[in-house]
């Protein structure tokens, strides 16, 4: 599992599963098919993948192929984030993957 | 096989009134033994059905409708009412609930609510939340905020959760200050509080818990929109009623009920509804209603999943463990 995806599936037993870890979605899990998720849910889950990974989700993105599962979320948050940084460039590396670690 | 259509909600709207009115004489002075019925009378189909329908059985004196406006309501909401209960020849009382909602901060709340995700939304600007058409491609049912400013401009915005939950939570004041007072006036009558929710809002949960959800008895609640509407004909609900699109008149710029619950309008959906409850295919049910079998089955999903989303609104208090012997909620 990949660091993204860890990070959502900690949110999802911390804020979704009232910290149920067994009941935690394995990688490719539909949360529509398993009744995991609603639509309060979507949208606490937008936000926090907003503020996270520091990233903005269009309207348009809002779909199942791109939130239904840890793996399609993983996907949808690396084309999001800034590359990591060519270390021969210019510093602002990696701004968005350590945004919001607190 | 014949094609599937409109027709099968077609009603026998004589004998349904009979059998409704026959009902509700059996369940207001025999089951719940009071002497008449509280209506809340919105100017919508409805509740001016529901109105008719108590008038019908109880009779008009028996029958109190109740007009609730607030600031918010649209203009026509207050005369439509009142035109109906001189048709119907019913008591009226009005309550303007304003001065309640203020007190407990209703439009406040909610104006701060919304200036959380919209920080410039002001005196003169109106908002109402929406939904996506349910059937656009597997969307998720996520509200957006669209605010209209006072020169008339339009924009839709995305809602936090804690937006989203604190526009509903305070809005919903209004339904349940409305219940509060059917109550009031039912307890000093001696009368009992008709609900007046249709089929769809009824399944599919389009109701506020405490507020229009709470009545002790809903004579149209098998009734699919369509045949509310062939119903208030028969039954003589003013025209002006009837040609009304369905509102929600509940946020202060003016929402459709399909835009903000059902996204789909009433007559397509009604028949989505009777199709998958009666086993017929999405691609049957398409051609009925000018969409594909791919947008049906959406619409299908889209029932389930507020089926099993609103089951808390019907559900009542759980308890540890059954309290009268006979294993009843009561």
């Amino acid at each position: 599992m990949s660091e993204i995806e860890h990070r959502v599936r900690q949110f999802i037993i911390d804020n979704l599963l009232f910290g149920d870890e067994a009941a935690a979605p394995a990688p490719e899990t539909s949360f529509l098919e398993t009744r995991l998720i609603d639509s309060t849910g979507v949208l606490e889950l937008v936000h926090f993948l907003e503020t996270e990974f520091s990233i903005s989700i269009a309207d348009h993105e809002l779909v199942p192929d791109n939130l239904d599962s840890l793996r399609k979320i993983g996907a949808l948050v690396t084309r999001k984030q800034p590359r990591r940084a060519d270390p021969l460039a210019p510093s602002r590396s990696g701004a968005g993957e350590e945004a919001g670690d607190g | 096989m014949a094609s599937f259509s409109a027709e099968v909600l077609q009603l026998d709207l004589a004998r349904e009134a009979e059998r409704i009115c026959a009902a509700l004489r059996a369940q207001v002075f025999g089951e719940l033994k009071r002497r008449g019925a509280v209506v809340g009378l919105s100017g919508g189909i409805d509740s001016s059905v529901v109105g008719a329908l108590c008038a019908r059985a109880l009779g008009p004196a028996r029958v109190l409708g109740l007009l609730m406006p607030e600031r918010e309501s649209a203009a026509e909401t207050l005369g439509l009412s009142r035109a109906l209960a001189q048709h119907l020849q019913i008591p009226t009382e009005v309550e303007e609930i304003s001065p309640v909602l203020d007190g407990l901060g209703c439009y406040r709340r909610r104006d701060a609510a919304i200036r959380a995700v919209a920080p410039e939304y002001g005196p003169g600007d109106t908002a109402k939340l929406v939904l996506p058409p349910v059937t656009e491609a597997a969307r998720y049912n996520i509200f957006s905020l669209v605010i209209r400013s006072a020169d008339g401009r339009e924009r839709r915005l995305r809602l936090t959760p804690q937006a989203y939950l604190g526009i509903v939570a305070a809005t919903n004041f209004k339904q349940r200050v409305r219940t509060m007072l059917a109550y009031y006036h039912a307890d000093r009558l001696h009368y009992a509080v008709a609900g007046t929710p249709n089929r769809l809002e009824y399944d599919q949960g389009f109701f506020v818990k405490a507020g229009d959800g709470a009545a002790d008895f809903k004579p149209i609640a098998h009734l699919y929109k369509s045949q509310v509407y062939a119903l208030a004909e028969h039954l003589g609900v003013p025209e002006s009623i009837r040609s009304r699109p369905p509102t929600t008149d509940t946020y202060p710029l003016a929402q459709g009920q399909d835009e903000f619950f059902f996204a789909l309008p009433y007559a397509e959906l009604d028949l989505c509804l009777w199709g998958k409850d009666h086993g017929v295919a999405a691609a049957a049910v398409a051609p009925a209603i000018g969409l594909t079998p791919a947008q049906v089955e959406q619409v299908f999903a889209d029932i389930e999943r507020k089926r099993l989303t609103t089951r808390y609104l019907h559900a009542e208090a759980l308890l540890v463990e059954a309290v009268f012997a006979d294993g009843a909620s009561r």
